[in-house]
């Protein structure tokens, strides 16, 4: 699997660390290379120096036709642009926008994007500890809709995507196996 | 016509201003508070100190009514997202949008941006028009002798074209010695006749550059 990550933070060199170790070809960017110093010296992937949302850069990164592409910088739309670029222009299977903007998170899981939204997250890590009942912002949504540009078929909504990391790994999500009720996984109604 | 402007920059505030003129009702965000005071102090009270991005402050500066929305600041992953949550979340008629990365205009196009203006694309225009298209080609430095390895791409309207090189008036310590044509490279003897297209290498001194160009290129302004 070609896995390709914009934004070396905690949450994306962990991750990347997780699926080189299982053996994909991994390729992540970030602005700075003083974020790369949180990958273990033993990464065996790629830390390109580079703007995600440039086009030129993600090719020379060789960012296309990449089976998984998540774009977890600080910045919403940052992630949206990259992941746009991703579906659009690089012909990527499996895009993951961050967007921590709950409005946006779901307007462009409308739009065809799979959305991560850390304030919907968090808050109901802390309802969930409190006994509180949950928000009704969705953490994680699949795509609801299509994408405008929609020549390249992207992934249905929670099909899986077999990056080889064992799911009983600790810290390492289940890969959602089945199209219906996948663990982690809000659909939209 | 309602018109929400996104982004008080130097674009925004003088596009707001001529709205304001031209007898639009306008509302302008600008996420910069000290900014957007500064604005309003000047404008009135159409300013919202607010992240034009956000959803939330997106509604709330009235964007379901809007006729236009132009999004014009100076970053492009902004000014795109403005324009795609106008069009599809607040059903917003007209997105018009400042690309300052020519690259993205493509993208931008393709995902349902009705408008775009780019400045780096119209000042390349005006610059392109006014600069010869082509220039002498630096390759190569040759260590001590301050020798350089040039290329020049003849053009129609190059004094070279039609004559060989016994016929140019080459500077002393400056020599064409190779021609490129249709990607092949031959010897330019003395009599070769110079066609438009050929790439013509030299070999000289840093001084001789000036001459080189005048006979190679030509003096004049090629206009694009």
């Amino acid at each position: 699997m070609n896995i390709v990550i914009v934004g070396c933070g905690r949450v994306g060199a962990a991750l990347a660390e997780t699926f080189d170790r299982a053996g994909n070809r991994v390729v992540i960017l970030d602005e700075s290379t003083r974020s790369f110093d949180r990958l273990p010296s033993s990464f065996g992937g790629e830390a390109v120096r580079g703007d995600g949302t440039d086009e030129d850069v993600l090719r020379r990164a060789g960012a296309e036709e990449a089976d998984l592409f998540i774009a977890l910088t600080e910045g919403d739309n940052r992630n949206i642009m990259a992941a746009q670029l991703a579906v659009e222009a690089l012909g990527a299977r499996k895009v993951i926008a961050k967007i921590n903007d709950p409005v946006r998170a779901t307007a462009y899981a409308e739009l065809g994007i799979a959305t991560l939204c850390r304030t919907g997250l968090m808050i109901d890590a802390i309802n969930t500890y409190l006994g509180l009942p949950a928000s009704g912002l969705a953490g994680m949504l699949a795509p609801t809709g299509h994408h405008p540009g929609g020549e390249h078929h992207q992934h249905e909504p929670g099909e899986a995507v077999g990056v080889g990391v064992p799911t009983e790994q600790p810290g390492v999500p289940a890969q959602p196996s089945q199209p219906s009720a996948p663990a982690g996984l809000t659909q939209e109604a | 016509m309602f018109v929400l402007v996104v982004g008080g920059g130097k674009v925004g505030y003088y596009l707001t201003k001529e709205l304001i003129e031209s007898g639009h009702e306008v509302a302008l965000m600008e996420k910069d508070r000290a900014r957007a005071d500064q604005i309003a102090d000047e404008i009135g009270s159409i300013v919202i100190a607010h992240d034009g991005c956000e959803g939330k402050y997106l509604a709330e500066a009235g964007s379901n009514r809007a006729d236009v929305v132009a999004a014009v600041t100076g970053d492009d992953e902004d000014n795109l997202v403005i324009c795609q949550m106008a069009k599809h979340h607040f059903d917003v008629p007209r997105t018009i949008a400042r690309v300052n990365n020519p690259k993205n205009e493509e993208l931008f196009r393709h995902l349902g941006v009705d408008e775009l203006i780019s400045p780096t694309r119209m000042i390349l225009g005006s610059i392109e028009q006014d600069i010869p298209v082509h220039e002498l080609l630096h390759l190569a430095a040759l260590g001590e002798n301050e020798l350089e390895l040039i290329e020049a791409h003849l053009q129609d309207g190059s004094p070279a074209v039609g004559r060989a090189p016994k016929d140019l008036d080459i500077p002393e310590g400056c020599s064409l010695f190779a021609v490129i044509r249709d990607g092949v490279a031959t010897p330019l003897r003395p009599d070769t006749v110079l066609e438009v297209g050929d790439k013509v290498i030299a070999i000289g001194k840093n001084e001789c550059e000036k001459m080189l160009h005048d006979q190679l290129i030509g003096g004049e302004t090629v206009r694009g």
